[in-house]
């Protein structure tokens, strides 16, 4: 009995660690991130922009495509990692690693206060509280203008360097690698934590909350966990958008930046991690394409695109390409 | 205070009108459609088209607002609205978001950015003293057209024949149509009566809360409240909700400027917390 029990530990622990090997395209993915420092040296200040973008997106993922959550007001907890590290750094703490880690313990904070909002009621409640959350914190933003400085945005950050070793330069090369090995750290974590048993409990109550409880799963609690993990994230991305660009504005807290996330995982498809990262990337480059061609009304494209994509069914769309990355893992391997 | 109060069931009365609708697609139909708004900004921009391009009178433009949002609905539906019916809840809010984006932009485009101002006919302007109340005729006149179409609907919900097909096609569209209700045009009706009343709203409420192409986005989350916080399953919840919101709102923008919004936001969150389903539910809400 006990040398069954020990064996199917030991599978559980194989299943696991099968799960968390490196594939190719992973370190291909990530090679070529890296490559890109080198590849387009005059385009950091975009690839900056992808990847804080990419995180924020990644950790949308995190609530949505593993815990079956629709957020639309995830830009609040962004906000508040934005509005904590500009504040930071206007108050003389000017070092960004420091601010990272004090805004990403504020926005978890203010996750964990709200998630006791969405534990309860249906998809539609969790849409209206989600969206009232974020738009409270649009209000609070936008009154205490002596401090947020309102619609005219926090303006005289100064950023020390990092580790006091890297200065920010104009090109934003440092930025772009400072976003970069905090986007691949943050990745860390949440591929890990996919991963793990943990994890899979997640992706249980995503597919049926009744049964997960019935199973013994505390779904409760761990909504509470993985909420406060994703808001957490969001405020690093938040933060490092305030820490590169040295500005913050109540653009950090609009509504169409909860909906881009929720557009980014679309594009790219959620509940592979990479959904996001992907997303943000051609996200970015539509983005590019398109302003230039009719720069104020970016909008309705992205409003056709999203249109387009569900109406033509974005599960056609990512099992397509789903189907070409297995292609590709079995001509890798 | 009584101006107020009167002041509040006015508004409320047009948060009713505007969001009735959606109401029915959200409640009835369990679709979230968040691009509400977009018909009512439809309605609200025939109603300044015709009156500052054509010279239409305000009263004419009303019936033609409401004309113009319920083609635009119907077309819609048609088109793309149905094959979302049985998508999950995040197809919807995408597509609809999409929607509302598309809207703001085009509205832009076509429109100019800047507020649109509809000027009202000189009877509905200036005040009316009734039994020592101050209150203005426009106000008044809106709570007259507002109760009235709400008796209306009322009415038609109940006593038609069109009311219960719909009500049945709710409960369960197989059975419904099983029976010979023919749903899917009656989810077509619905949509388009309820774009239709969306865009009588954009028009009367041109004047109280302005014009302009990013009125889907700032009063989507009004329209969502009156339908959560009114729960789905009648007709008289998201009207008892409409007018506890419209008198909160002027209220407290009147007596606590500074908190503005957020009375709005905190009481909403508040209902979610303590009735997930509404407030005003009969059993089983959905």
């Amino acid at each position: 009995m006990r040398s069954a029990t020990a064996s199917a530990r030991e599978k559980a622990r194989q299943a696991v660690a099968d799960a968390t090997r490196w594939q190719t395209p992973e370190l291909a993915f990530w090679a070529v991130a890296i490559a890109a420092i080198f590849l387009f040296p005059s385009r950091h200040l975009l690839l900056n922009e992808i990847a804080i973008v990419g995180l924020f997106a990644l950790s949308i993922d995190l609530i949505l495509g593993y815990a079956g959550i629709v957020s639309l007001g995830h830009a609040a907890f962004f906000g508040v990692g934005a509005y904590t590290a500009g504040l930071l750094a206007k108050a003389g703490i000017g070092e960004p690693v420091a601010g990272l880690a004090i805004a990403a313990a504020v926005a978890a904070a203010v996750g964990f206060a709200t998630s006791f909002l969405v534990i309860r009621g249906s998809d539609l409640t969790r849409l209206m509280v989600t969206l009232s959350v974020a738009l409270v914190f649009v209000e609070i933003a936008n009154r205490f203008e002596s401090i947020t400085g309102g619609v005219d945005g926090l303006l005289g950050i100064s950023m020390g360097p990092i580790l006091g070793l890297f200065e920010f330069d104009f090109g934003g090369t440092t930025a772009y690698c400072y976003s970069l090995a905090v986007l691949f750290g943050m990745f860390l974590v949440a591929r890990r934590l996919v991963r793990s048993p943990f994890g899979t409990s997640l992706r249980a109550l995503k597919e049926n909350r009744l049964r997960a409880g019935a199973i013994g799963i505390p779904t409760a609690r761990r909504i509470v966990t993985i909420y406060t993990i994703s808001a957490s994230i969001a405020g690093v991305a938040g933060a490092l958008l305030a820490q590169t660009t040295a500005f913050v504005s109540l653009e950090v807290l609009d509504f169409a930046r909860s909906a881009d996330g929720l557009l980014i995982l679309v594009i790219g498809g959620s509940g592979y991690l990479y959904g996001g990262l992907l997303g943000a990337i051609a996200f970015a480059l539509m983005r590019d394409a398109l302003s230039s061609l009719t720069p104020a009304y970016w909008m309705f494209w992205m409003g056709a695109i999203l249109v387009a994509l569900v109406v033509v069914g974005r599960e056609r769309v990512v099992a397509k390409f789903a189907a070409a990355v297995d292609r590709l893992r079995g001509s890798g391997s | 205070m009584l101006t107020i109060l009167f002041d509040g069931i006015a508004y409320g009365m047009l948060l009713f009108i505007l969001a009735v609708g959606l109401s029915v697609t959200l409640g009835l139909m369990n679709f979230v459609n968040l691009a509400h708004g977009a018909f009512a900004m439809a309605g609200g921009y025939a109603t300044v088209i015709l009156m500052n391009g054509y010279g239409v009178p305000f009263l004419g433009s009303l019936p033609v607002s409401f004309l113009a949002a319920a083609a635009f609905g119907l077309v819609l539906e048609r088109l793309l609205y149905r094959r979302m019916y049985q998508r999950s809840h995040l197809d919807q809010v995408l597509f609809s978001i999409g929607l509302v984006f598309m809207a703001v932009a085009a509205t832009d485009f076509l429109m100019g950015s800047q507020q649109q101002i509809v000027r009202l006919p000189d009877w509905l302007r200036g005040r009316v003293e009734i039994a020592g109340v101050g209150i203005g005729a426009y106000r008044l006149f809106l709570v007259i057209v507002c109760g009235a179409l709400v008796i209306v609907l009322q009415g038609i919900l109940s006593r038609t024949r069109f009311g219960s097909q719909l009500r049945a096609a709710v409960d369960d569209t197989r059975v419904a149509r099983g029976l010979g209700i023919p749903t899917g045009r009656i989810f077509a009706a619905t949509f388009a009566i309820g774009s239709g009343l969306a865009g009588l709203g954009g028009a009367l409420g041109a004047e109280i809360l302005g014009l302009d192409p990013t009125f889907p986005l700032k009063f989507m989350l009004y329209f969502l409240i009156v339908v959560t916080v009114g729960g789905t399953a009648t007709i008289s919840g998201p009207f008892a909700a409409a007018i506890l919101l419209g008198i909160a709102d002027v209220a407290g923008k009147y007596y606590v400027p500074r908190l503005g919004a957020f009375i709005i936001y905190i009481f909403m969150l508040a209902v979610l917390i303590l009735r997930p389903n509404g407030l005003f539910v009969r059993g089983g809400g959905r």
